[in-house]
């Protein structure tokens, strides 16, 4: 069963909710554990729908089709349910919620994932936080910091690297991590997914972008296209170096004819 | 789903403070108010004939006053009123001991976990069931140091002259209609005089229980913090649960002389049947420093603008407050600095949340006289919505007479958002504690103000509130 996809999506169909229009017309897509598949496609393609429809984000509504994860039926599970089984979605805008500390935020995921009546331990906790930031070279006050709030772009993303280091999901999808981010941020959502992924290779990775560059940093095991809300193909690394020399356009005027 | 809010009514049920002690009173006066029943309370008490009169002058000045018409719905007050009880007595005399209290009130107190704060983290605590104090201690160390702590009524007959020169100097009588109530039926509440530079290491507290129903409770309490102490005065307040409304006035007046800072805390946690009708200030002198901190979380109606008088140079002001309006309360609040002479300084900081129908308003006042040269006030609102029916509403008074004033005035108004929401639930937390980490957040600026174990029955309490936020 090792070689069994850990997420299975097969003709998924979504839309925004109250919407008429499909935004999603039929996306197939299996990840194997401990594979990285990264989507490209143009802006208004589909590709952070997927990201939002898989993490349940009720703004989306999903209207034929199956999304599998782990053997279950993520589409009938709500958002908290789908983090406790393993899904974790890194933010393309995080939220800020202030007066709540990285830490106190964090303490409190984790004890949402414990039975009624049990308790985190304080210094387990703090001894996974500071091992956790050591790893992915943090400085320790940055704990102490309300979640997001005047954080830099570069910060939020350190921000949710940490959170994923810490909740330790079995399937990362990171929506446009990359967007809109200077070369230094993005080596550290780069550096970040590398270092947890060496630690833990099972972890899978869905990583949704509109450029290529991320991909000099993060190697994929399969990249898909996507064009007006179907995945429209599949390949190596070679795809996205191929995108990159000839743009989408190719795709889009192939898909109208 | 997030975004699909069912709004559930909280049910009395969540608020565990709503218990009936079965306790019989030594003495009450008949339902509703005249001289007669002023005179009763007067003659319960045994008080001077100046204090008599002066009650039934404020008597006429709160029937001459009308009807506030603004802040909140005061329409069937006055029909409430009429039923309701403004003087209970629930025993003989005030105890020193726990021992001698009855145990019918005692056990009301202990389930309050009072005693027990007693022990561990207050400096005095006096207790408050109906109309009179029932219980007031001090420890040792602090009485020997020339601390008062006492009722109100032992403060006037114990400590005359410096009760006479300082009662109803604050506030008078006539400075609005529940002041000009309070001074006439006033019954239970501290005396407090902090002697010159006597610093007090743990916080005194004062706890009001109304057990009798259709009470009004109307204390009254004094303070003096002379030239050069440190305190800190806590207040608490709880009810059972009636159908019928109960109604609380009380006025609290506080004098800080020079280079003296004082904190009055209250964590008022009223039953939903409540209207809570107070009026606090404090005159802060040469260098001193005042700080009221106001927690508003239950009551049907509030309206309390604690407020401080700047009335010599250097003297500062702090106003923090929060204010939880849950379904059909309303909470008006808010604060008053009167900046009189130069270089005063005055921050207010007011948090509200509303959740289902209830509904917060920001009620404050920034005066600046003539002459008060280089005074700076800085007020921040924020406002945090948590329904779709949920309302909130800012009133700010800016008056401003001094050219060289500073005055920063900053509002916001935000709602829980879908996006938050799913923030935080997307890392596993369910949708009730996502909305109680949003909310706790949001308050944690003031909560963090307050002793420890206050902040953590803070927390736990909208905690409770969040659980039936959400469908």
């Amino acid at each position: 069963m090792d070689n069994a996809p850990i997420l299975n999506v097969a003709a998924l169909r979504a839309r925004v909710a109250d919407e008429d229009l499909d935004i999603l017309k039929g996306v197939d897509l299996a990840i194997k554990p401990g594979e990285i598949h990264a989507i490209m496609g143009p802006n208004g393609s589909g590709k952070s729908t997927l990201a939002k429809v898989i993490a349940g984000h009720p703004a989306y509504e999903p209207t034929g089709g199956l999304v599998n994860f782990d053997g279950e039926d993520l589409l009938e599970m709500e958002p908290d349910e789908r983090a406790q089984a393993g899904v974790f979605m890194a933010f393309q805008y995080p939220v800020e919620i202030p007066g709540v500390s990285i830490a106190n935020f964090l303490r409190t995921a984790l004890q949402a994932r414990l039975e009624d009546g049990e308790e985190l331990d304080l210094f387990d906790f703090q001894e996974l936080l500071m091992d956790r930031m050591e790893l992915l070279e943090m400085d320790p006050s940055f704990a102490q910091r309300s979640v997001n709030d005047g954080f830099s772009g570069g910060e939020k993303k350190r921000n949710e690297i940490l959170q994923m280091a810490i909740l330790n999901p079995s399937l990362a999808v990171m929506d446009e991590t990359d967007s809109g981010l200077d070369i230094d941020a993005l080596k550290i959502v780069a550096n970040g997914v590398n270092t947890l992924k060496k630690e833990n290779p099972d972890i899978s990775v869905l990583l949704i972008t509109h450029y290529q560059r991320i991909l000099n940093h993060v190697t994929p095991d399969v990249v898909h296209v996507m064009v007006d809300g179907r995945i429209v193909e599949s390949g190596g690394p070679e795809v996205a170096l191929a995108l990159e020399a000839r743009g989408y356009e190719e795709y889009r005027n192939a898909h109208a004819a | 789903m997030p975004g699909n809010e069912v709004i559930q009514g909280l049910g009395l049920d969540d608020y565990k403070f709503g218990f009936v002690t079965d306790s019989e009173p030594v003495f009450r006066t008949r339902p509703g108010l005249d001289a007669e029943i002023v005179e009763q309370i007067s003659a319960r008490k045994d008080e001077p004939e100046w204090m008599l009169k002066r009650r039934l002058k404020a008597l006429r000045i709160y029937e001459s006053k009308p009807m506030p018409q603004w802040g909140g719905d005061l329409s069937e007050l006055e029909d409430t009123l009429r039923q309701t009880y403004f003087y209970v007595r629930p025993q003989e005399q005030m105890e020193r001991s726990w021992d001698d209290v009855p145990d019918s009130i005692k056990e009301t107190f202990e389930r309050l976990g009072i005693p027990e704060a007693e022990r561990e983290i207050l400096a005095g605590v006096g207790a408050q069931y109906d109309s009179e104090m029932v219980y007031h201690s001090l420890k040792e160390e602090w009485e020997s140091k020339g601390v008062i702590f006492d009722s109100i009524e032992d403060g006037l007959k114990n400590h005359p002259e410096l009760f006479r020169e300082h009662f109803g100097k604050v506030i008078p009588a006539a400075d609005n209609k529940f002041a000009a109530l309070n001074s006439a039926v006033w019954s239970g509440g501290s005396f407090v005089y902090i002697p010159p530079g006597v610093e007090l290491k743990t916080p005194l507290q004062a706890y009001f229980r109304v057990n009798q129903e259709r009470l009004g409770q109307f204390e009254r309490t004094l303070i003096i913090a002379d030239e050069g102490s440190r305190a800190h005065y806590i207040e608490g307040c709880t009810a059972p649960v009636y159908s019928t409304d109960s109604f609380h006035s009380g006025v609290i007046e506080i004098v800080v002389k020079r280079e003296a800072r004082f904190r009055y805390t209250t964590i008022q946690n009223w039953s939903n049947n409540m209207y809570n009708l107070v009026t606090q200030r404090a005159l802060v002198h040469r260098g001193a420093h005042m700080e009221w901190l106001d927690g508003n979380l239950g009551s049907k109606l509030t309206m309390k603008y604690p407020s401080c008088y700047l009335m010599e140079e250097g003297a500062h002001g702090e106003i923090m407050s929060i204010a939880y309006a849950g379904d059909g309360q309303h909470q008006d609040t808010g604060g008053k600095v009167i900046h009189v002479a130069p270089n005063t300084s005055s921050s207010i900081v007011s948090k509200s949340i509303s959740k289902g129908t209830g509904r917060s308003s920001y009620r404050g006042l920034c005066k600046v006289y003539d002459g008060a040269a280089n005074a700076r006030s800085n007020v921040e609102c924020d406002a945090l919505l948590i329904n779709e029916t949920s309302r909130t509403d800012t009133f700010p008074y800016i008056e401003i007479d001094e050219k060289s004033a500073t005055v920063g005035h900053e509002a916001t108004v935000s709602k829980v958002g879908d996006e938050q929401l799913f923030y935080l639930m997307s890392r596993g937390m369910d949708e009730a504690e996502a909305m109680a980490l949003i909310v706790r957040g949001f308050i944690e600026p003031i909560a963090k103000e307050l002793p420890l174990e206050y902040a953590v029955e803070l927390n736990r309490l909208i905690e409770l509130e969040m659980e039936g936020s959400v469908g």
